[in-house]
């Protein structure tokens, strides 16, 4: 199992617990990363502002794995979201892919389609696997509750993903979480929105996105968020204490990235896996299996 | 007078309607299916943000565009408060694709100038640094100290491809 790491814009710069943890935890999985530091930002976010301009950005960033022969792995579900979406558009659409090569020649790039894009929690559950999952489990999470928060890019649009997980009662990164022994907690408003998107918009409508998660997931005493993508971290991370102070109310709810909570259930360090760098300090936590 | 208002009231007059505003936004990517739309609502029924706060309503903006209410549209700023989450777009019975229509909206607002700032910000970071967040050497040192490989700090390419879409120039107030 062999793949082009695609750590995006966050992960490198704010995140780096997740990159930390997705490296240790896939080197002891047999999953080996090549790194291409050409790699640039997915496209994602100017695709709103510029189709075109997203589109070629998405296919320079294919056309570098394809020159490795690797196939990509991405940590965050938006850039998940736009490479699977062109690569999917790619394969399927000569004359596009033909005008995008035209673009992609005056920079001495070229594409041809073939590469495949997985989330690593993609990869997690079909590559590796539950089972063999569950075999690395030295220390089982028995006393962990964690409530998974999807996102909205892992799942959907469904059709980009080959329907691996349902839209509408998703269900892998509850049976991911569950085969490192601890208690999946389930929870109404799980399939919603972080609204990070539009932070940048309306920062109220955003936060109050958030805190109704936050409020949901504290009622049902969960001990942690299980997350996959780095902008959700952001919202519910570092913004977690600004929603505290403007709203009054206080969650001090651990989020943990899911590989972070795996190599803990596989033994590994807590430092080795960024535990001590992420924004909520997950102490009542580690206490627990300490 | 804005198009496709009535001075006094605001309300829809026919006569200053753009009718061909909808095959405009279906020959944009992300748009080919505005037409499908028999406005059932499912789309704001489902929508985090319509929950939130009404002035954003994928039915009504629907509806408006394929009314030809094009500077209403364009220039509004509820456009751009779509989260992407994709819920109307799994859910849409006519597979309208809600949310990339909002895109082609989007995009078509940007080229008739009226870019929200907040996405502009964005634009300009990664055709600057290739990222949304530039690696400057401080992120490097913590990055090489925790034993992660260093990025580079540009990308040269992507200020290309900015040169070559006229993203760049439409960022500079120059057009496309």
């Amino acid at each position: 199992m062999k793949y082009a790491i695609f750590l995006g814009c966050t992960v490198p710069v704010r995140n780096l617990s997740y990159e930390l943890s997705a490296r240790r935890v896939a080197r002891e999985l047999g999953i080996e990363f090549a790194d291409i530091s050409e790699f640039s930002c997915c496209g994602y976010p100017v695709k709103s502002v510029h189709h075109e301009t997203s589109l070629l950005l998405a296919a320079r960033n294919l056309a570098l794995a394809e020159e490795k022969g690797l196939d990509i792995c991405t940590l965050c579900s938006a850039c998940t979201s736009v490479l699977t979406e062109t690569s999917r558009e790619l394969a399927a659409n000569e004359a596009l892919l033909e005008k995008v090569n035209r673009s992609l020649g005056a920079i001495g790039r070229r594409y041809s389609g073939r590469v495949r894009v997985k989330h690593l929690a993609r990869v997690f559950y079909e590559d590796v696997g539950l089972e063999a999952i569950k075999k690395a489990v030295k220390r089982p999470l028995d006393a962990f509750r964690i409530a998974s928060h999807y996102g909205c890019h892992y799942l959907k649009p469904s059709e980009i993903y080959d329907h691996f997980d349902h839209p509408e009662v998703p269900q892998s990164l509850d049976r991911l979480v569950a085969a490192t022994g601890a208690e999946a907690v389930d929870y109404a408003t799980k399939k919603e929105c972080c609204g990070g998107a539009i932070l940048g918009v309306d920062e109220n409508i955003a936060l109050q996105m958030t805190r109704a998660k936050l409020d949901d997931i504290k009622a049902n005493e969960a001990d942690a968020i299980n997350l996959v993508c780095p902008f959700c971290s952001v919202m519910y991370g570092a913004n977690q204490r600004k929603i505290q102070a403007k709203y009054g109310t206080r969650y001090d709810l651990p989020i943990l990235y899911y590989p972070q909570i795996l190599g803990l259930a596989m033994g590994i360090d807590a430092e080795e896996l960024g535990l001590s760098q992420n924004p909520i300090k997950p102490k009542a936590l580690l206490a627990k299996i300490s | 007078m804005e198009s496709g208002t009535c001075a006094e009231k605001d309300h829809v007059v026919v006569t200053v309607l753009d009718p061909k505003f909808k095959y405009e936004i279906a020959s944009e990517p992300g748009g080919e299916n505005i037409k499908y739309c028999f406005q059932c609502g499912t789309c704001t029924s489902g929508c985090p943000v319509s929950e939130l706060d009404s002035k954003y309503n994928p039915r009504r903006i629907i509806r408006m565009a394929i009314l030809g209410m094009r500077e209403r549209v364009l220039a509004s700023d509820f456009i751009w408060l779509c989260s992407t989450c994709y819920t109307c777009y799994e859910r849409c019975p006519q597979d309208v694709r809600i949310t990339e229509v909002m895109n082609a909206l989007k995009n078509m607002a940007v080229k008739a100038g009226y870019i929200h700032p907040a996405f502009r910000a964005q634009a300009e970071l990664i055709g600057g640094h290739g990222r949304l967040y530039e690696v400057d050497e401080f992120t490097n040192e913590k990055r090489a100290e925790l034993g992660l490989p260093t990025l580079p700090g540009s990308s040269p390419e992507v200020a290309e491809i900015y040169g070559m879409t006229g993203l760049a120039s439409l960022l500079s107030g120059k057009g496309a």
